[in-house]
């Protein structure tokens, strides 16, 4: 569908995390809502993958449970979330306007952090030593530097109302970055933040994850967003995920109709949009089988009746469709 | 072709006030802005957060009283009017929220809801207006039964289309649309964009399209005006501005939208910072202060908008320029 140029997609370092067979759902007045439904992802080391899907997709739950945060309502039904090694996960924010306390300077709450996740930090240390938090306070200052941000010992005593919104989402990042994470958790980064900046954050975001060889899973309903910085993508849809693939081959070859309705409905300089037919349904009764049957076009009684068992008719291209595309790179 | 809305050095200052209220500053939100809008076009106005694009929406409608210079619509001053005669000026020139089904009254029936404009506005037979309900619910696709509902019993998407309906019972020439489709998926954005289009050609409707989404401009307007801190920076045919952004700002702008399945941004993003609080306009060029042109002419002058030789109207000094501007190079890109 799309010309792409040659990318390094497949770094293939190891994994970092398995999730197989993972179901969640919440426990409400109006019922139990079925939000993931056996949803399967590896994260390589290293690697930058994209989550991608409309609201109500799951995809903010999925990045929840791996943070280990579900809400008390949130019940594990089958499956779960296996590291390989280093468990260390952190979290960038969709909305750092609201991430930061207001009553704190900003150097308080990088220093918080600093005191019970800085990597410096021994097993059942009870006190915070003037050296270690001295060593630690270098550690922030370098890391503000790291993001790019101008002059970080006067941004220390400043309060969060006192710097833009672009430089809270750098500083957000720096104290992702500061606990020395395995994985990194970035719920749609970029949402809240204007194009210009927008695009200064992803590229800091991809230089620094490079650079530290940390692991991102980026949640983003922006399928630009995806392309700019992911080396894979997976489209999630009702709690199911749909299509995984390296992004070159995502974009160029999507086989789910899914994704290519998705992609069809973006606008684009000579094209209206097509809209995809009917709504998302709700999660208290979702539909059975493959949950995008009512909509889709190829739809059959088989869809209806199963859900389809990933299969990979390309290397690294997985998806559960039972009437996918063929292939046409 | 007269234009339907003229706008002329348009001018919208906010008060800064401190913690005691008292007044420290004035916001130029809106900072001489010019322009004219033909019947039956869509100009698209676009700029990032703190541009004053909303701000232009909402004083042109009235929402917000104009600090200085003039909008006429279709031949007759609207600005400066009492609040009586302003209504029924602007009853032709209609604003949208992002939302319009936000604003439909909990407690009233969609029909009560869509007969209230038409009541306050018009003088019409009962049966007459039924009629003109009947007919723009029709027109946004929705089923009459719909009319004897609550807000609630409907969904999020048929609310935004009660929402315009709404707007568009009481028949009006200019619509200014405010980002009506931010915030939305984008399978439900093609929705609202399809609609929007088949409206626009069965009303005969011309359309003041704000949005920052630059992708969904590109697509709905024929004109496009860039907005950076009160002023419009550029301003001519969507086709030419997307192909040959002139001044340095659209340029970034334009280089900043990511093109699946073409260059990324993130491997050539220049353009650094944000921009400078709308309280202190830099000297001369406000875009000077990021813009790696910027020279000693620039802080000096103000460029005034000028007509290039394909009718694009660009306010820089240095707009025969070819070239992106190179990386900003400040203090902060060197210590990495």
């Amino acid at each position: 569908m799309f010309r792409i140029s040659s990318r390094d997609a497949n770094k293939t370092r190891g994994d970092l995390l398995a999730i197989r067979d993972f179901s969640v759902s919440f426990e409400t007045e109006a019922g139990i809502a079925r939000v993931l439904d056996r949803v399967n992802l590896l994260i390589g080391k290293g690697e930058i993958v994209g989550l991608v899907g409309e609201s109500g997709s799951g995809k903010t739950t999925l990045a929840r449970a791996i943070l280990g945060v579900l809400a008390p309502n949130a019940h594990i039904d089958h499956g779960g979330l296996t590291f390989t090694g280093e468990t260390n996960v952190t979290f960038v924010p969709q909305d750092p306007f609201s991430s930061l306390s207001p009553l704190f300077t900003v150097g308080d709450q990088i220093m918080e952090l600093m005191r019970w996740r800085s990597p410096e930090r021994r097993a059942g240390e009870r006190f915070y030593s003037r050296s270690r938090r001295r060593a630690d306070r270098e550690r922030a200052l370098a890391m503000l530097g790291a993001v790019q941000l101008p002059d970080p010992a006067r941004l220390l005593t400043k309060y969060p109302h006192e710097v833009s919104g672009g430089q809270r989402q750098r500083i957000m990042i720096a104290m992702a970055l500061l606990p020395k994470p395995a994985l990194i958790v970035a719920d749609e980064p970029t949402t809240a933040l204007d194009v210009t900046i927008q695009a200064q954050i992803l590229k800091l975001l991809r230089q620094l994850a490079t650079e530290h060889n940390v692991s991102v899973l980026l949640t983003t309903h922006d399928l630009g967003t995806a392309w700019e910085i992911c080396d894979r993508i997976m489209v999630m849809y009702a709690g199911q995920e749909l299509e995984t693939a390296p992004v070159a081959s995502f974009f160029r070859a999507p086989m789910v109709p899914y994704t290519r309705r998705l992609l069809a409905s973006l606008p684009t300089a000579d094209a209206m949009p097509t809209a995809i037919q009917g709504e998302m349904p709700g999660l208290y009764q979702p539909p059975t089988g493959c949950r995008f049957h009512p909509r889709c076009q190829s739809a059959a009684d088989i869809c209806r009746d199963t859900r389809p068992p990933p299969s990979e008719p390309e290397p690294g291209h997985i998806i559960r469709c039972h009437h996918p595309r063929a292939y046409d790179a | 072709m007269t234009p339907i809305l003229v706008v002329d050095d348009l001018h919208k200052h906010f008060p800064v006030r401190n913690v005691w209220g008292v007044r420290t500053a004035w916001a130029r939100a809106l900072d001489g802005v010019s322009f004219q809008v033909t019947p039956g076009e869509v100009l698209g106005v676009v700029g990032e957060s703190g541009c004053g694009k909303s701000t232009l929406g909402k004083t042109i409608a009235g929402i917000h009283s104009a600090t200085a210079g003039r909008v006429e619509f279709d031949g007759h001053r609207i600005d400066g009017l009492s609040p009586s005669t302003g209504r029924r000026m602007r009853r032709a020139l209609q604003y949208c929220y992002q939302d319009p089904g936000a604003s439909l009254d909990p407690h009233w029936k969609i029909g009560s809801s869509l007969l209230e404009p038409l009541i306050v506005h018009e003088d019409m037979t009962a049966a007459d207006r039924r009629a003109r309900v009947d007919e723009v619910l029709r027109a946004v696709g929705l089923p009459e039964a719909h009319l004897k509902l609550y807000p609630h019993e409907i969904s999020g998407g048929q609310q935004r289309r009660v929402g315009l309906a709404r707007i568009l019972a009481l028949r009006p020439g200019l619509v200014i649309l405010d980002e009506p489709t931010s915030g939305l998926d984008v399978s439900v954005q093609a929705n609202v964009l399809g609609l929007l289009a088949d409206l626009r050609s069965r009303f005969d409707l011309t359309y003041l399209f704000i949005s920052h989404d630059l992708s969904v401009v590109r697509l709905f307007s024929q004109r496009i005006a860039v907005m950076y801190l009160g002023r419009v920076v550029e301003l001519g045919l969507t086709r030419a501005v997307f192909e040959t952004p002139r001044h340095p700002y659209t340029r970034s702008l334009l280089a900043a939208v990511p093109m699946i399945g073409g260059r990324r941004v993130t491997e050539t993003m220049w353009l650094d910072g944000e921009p400078p609080s709308l309280a202190a306009v830099p000297s001369g060029c406000r875009f000077r202060t990021r813009c790696s042109w910027a020279a000693d002419i620039c802080a000096r002058e103000d460029p005034a908008l000028r007509t290039m030789d394909d009718g694009c109207q660009v306010a820089c000094h240095f707009a025969e320029r070819t070239g992106a501007p190179a990386h900003n190079h400040d203090a902060r890109s060197e210590d990495q």
